[in-house]
């Protein structure tokens, strides 16, 4: 029988918490966010950017970064705002969503700057 | 103005219910049959039959007859085609107005259209291959009771296909053990877990206690993880009063989310059930046991596009829709339909799909297909794919069968699906890079490694599985 490993999660270590659409994946590099940011975009989305301190993730309202980005399509500046609020709150998760609204919904949701954990 | 006189006896039907030249109404109803005809019946008489005896129709004149204008309440077959690739079916078209039918009573339409008339001897067999549910109608049904957009904001689930996986083994397990299996699936990585369709309140594990242990593995798995978790009760049970018992039981305990056999137990049962998921802010996960019953056969039964409609209108947020990888390959087209049906608010008729009418929702929430049974990470770019992001991938045992447990099983998912959806944004073809996609990814991810290692490659060979049959199955 091959060796079994052991699954690591628990409440007690504070990097088993995730944060939903690509948090199984290893952080992104600006190259790949920028295709997502591209990507958005080409679905005709309004990109916003939001942020929250870790400890508070799980609810539905994290903080908004400024307004969403109406009819915004330049991924740089997209990209310089995700920065900006980084900068600012460093500590803090900074999640890029994709407004469709026609769908009344989030097209895309990913958090693309990850808060070291506690 | 009576012009009509009473004679007793037997007329064709034809003479009553063949009408090629009438335009169907806006409201009307629209049924599309699969006949075929006893030897001898001309395919107008069969046509008119069918008509007759989904509506007004009885075999003979009665007099009370001539007490309603039956000329307006009538079916009418209209139409009459060539089935392609079947020399002994054809396909008759029925317009049926919409004051035969009870508003917002799914129960009632289906007991007229395949009613009686599927046991009706002038036909050999009979199929209900689409009906077109005028809006007017559909605005009448409660629909599901959330819809697709609310789902995703109640779960806080963006920008991917949800994941889940129904617990194994299906019957035989106490209510604790029960819960360790749904437990480690959540905190691996699933959005949902399952209960199967047969699992309702047997003597090895009560429906109460199911509850309350799964209820806590849910709370466990999303502390830990931090992302929103369901498992999927089934209130399927032998009344409607114990049916909302259990599922006022969920509502107490503060479960998002219940399960029901709409088939089995019912549209009665289903569309009160869905107006109390309403009521009540329950997602409503529908299971379809029983389908396969009816609508397997190619030339007797109804469809699954009409089953679809029909849980549309009678009330779900989830609905098993098949996994067309796998065994399912040759309906990719005619699944694409139904998809289509369950989560697009127009859809236009389509012929090589199946779709013999266009069918307005309107406003009428949409339905996720759930892909469910005998796939595993190595389908997951073909299943991103075809089912894109609005949809629910159900991975059985592809989750509980890794070799390290459940949660390295929904790990691996998990991993597999979050990386075919980022190459999709990067505008990769997710099913011809699948291997390359899924080998990066387990790089990062021995859960997933390990996985891909169990089940055994499948290949990719997409061109066969695009190809169409010219002739309607």
């Amino acid at each position: 029988m091959s060796e079994v490993q052991d699954y690591k999660s628990s409440l007690s270590d504070t990097s088993s918490r995730k944060f939903e659409t690509f948090s199984y994946l290893p952080e992104m590099s600006p190259e790949q966010v920028k295709q997502q940011v591209q990507y958005i975009v080409s679905q005709g989305w309004n990109p916003a950017i939001e942020h929250t301190e870790p400890e508070n993730a799980f609810g539905h309202y994290w903080y908004m970064w400024k307004l969403p980005m109406f009819g915004e399509t330049d991924v740089e500046r997209i990209l310089a705002e995700a920065e900006a609020c980084h900068k600012a709150h460093p500590n803090n998760h900074v999640r890029l969503i994709g407004y469709d609204n026609f769908a009344q919904s989030q097209g895309a949701s990913m958090v693309i700057y990850r808060a070291k954990a506690a | 103005m009576a012009e009509k006189t009473y004679s007793a006896g037997v007329k064709e039907y034809r003479e009553t219910y063949w009408m090629p030249e009438y335009t169907p109404k806006e409201t009307d109803i629209l049924a599309c049959f699969k006949v075929i005809p006893q030897d001898g019946v001309p395919r107008e008489e069969a046509a008119a039959a069918v008509a007759a005896e989904s509506s007004t129709g009885t075999w003979t004149t009665v007099w009370t007859d001539l007490l309603t204008d039956l000329d307006y309440y009538k079916g009418r077959a209209y139409a009459i085609e060539d089935v392609p690739g079947n020399d002994e079916a054809f396909y008759a078209f029925i317009a049926y107005p919409i004051d035969l039918f009870e508003e917002g009573s799914v129960v009632n339409v289906f007991t007229s259209l395949v009613g009686n008339v599927f046991g009706f001897k002038a036909v050999r067999a009979l199929r209900l291959e689409d009906v077109r549910f005028p809006l007017a109608y559909v605005m009448t049904c409660n629909g599901p009771p959330h819809g697709i957009q609310v789902e995703r904001d109640k779960m806080n689930k963006y920008g991917r296909p949800l994941l889940g996986c129904t617990i194994k083994p299906k019957l035989g397990l106490s209510a604790k053990n029960y819960g360790r299996a749904v437990y480690e699936c959540l905190r691996g990585g699933l959005d949902f877990t399952k209960d199967d369709e047969n699992v309702n309140s047997q003597p090895f594990m009560r429906w109460r206690d199911r509850f309350q242990f799964v209820h806590e593995a849910c709370l466990k798995a999303e502390a830990e993880t931090g992302e929103r978790k369901g498992h999927y009760l089934n209130v399927t049970a032998p009344t409607p009063e114990e049916m909302y018992k259990r599922a006022e039981f969920a509502k107490e305990i503060g479960a998002p989310i219940i399960m029901h056999d709409y088939l089995t137990g019912g549209f009665c049962a289903n569309t009160g059930l869905a107006q109390w998921c309403r009521d009540n802010g329950m997602l409503l996960h529908i299971h379809r046991a029983m389908h396969a019953v009816l609508d397997r056969n190619p030339n007797h039964g109804i469809h699954f596009r009409v089953l679809t409609k029909a849980l549309r209108l009678s009330g779900g947020d989830h609905l098993h829709s098949g996994t067309v990888v796998g065994k399912l390959e040759g309906d990719r087209e005619a699944t694409l339909g139904w998809i289509d049906l369950m989560r697009d608010s127009y859809i236009k008729e389509d012929r090589s799909r199946g779709i013999m009418f266009d069918q307005d929702w309107g406003s009428m929430p949409g339905v996720i297909p759930v892909a469910s049974g005998g796939i595993h990470v190595w389908h997951m770019p073909a299943l991103v794919n075809i089912f894109g992001d609005d949809s629910v991938l159900q991975f059985g045992g592809g989750t509980l069968g890794h070799p390290w447990g459940n949660a390295a099983g929904a790990a691996a998912n998990r991993v597999a699906l979050e990386a075919c959806v980022q190459a999709r944004n990067e505008g990769r073809e997710v099913e011809k890079e699948g291997k390359e996609i899924l080998t990066t990814a387990a790089k990062s991810s021995p859960e997933l490694k390990m996985a891909m290692e169990t089940w055994k490659e499948i290949k990719f060979e997409f061109d066969t599985v695009d190809k169409l049959d010219v002739a309607h199955k």
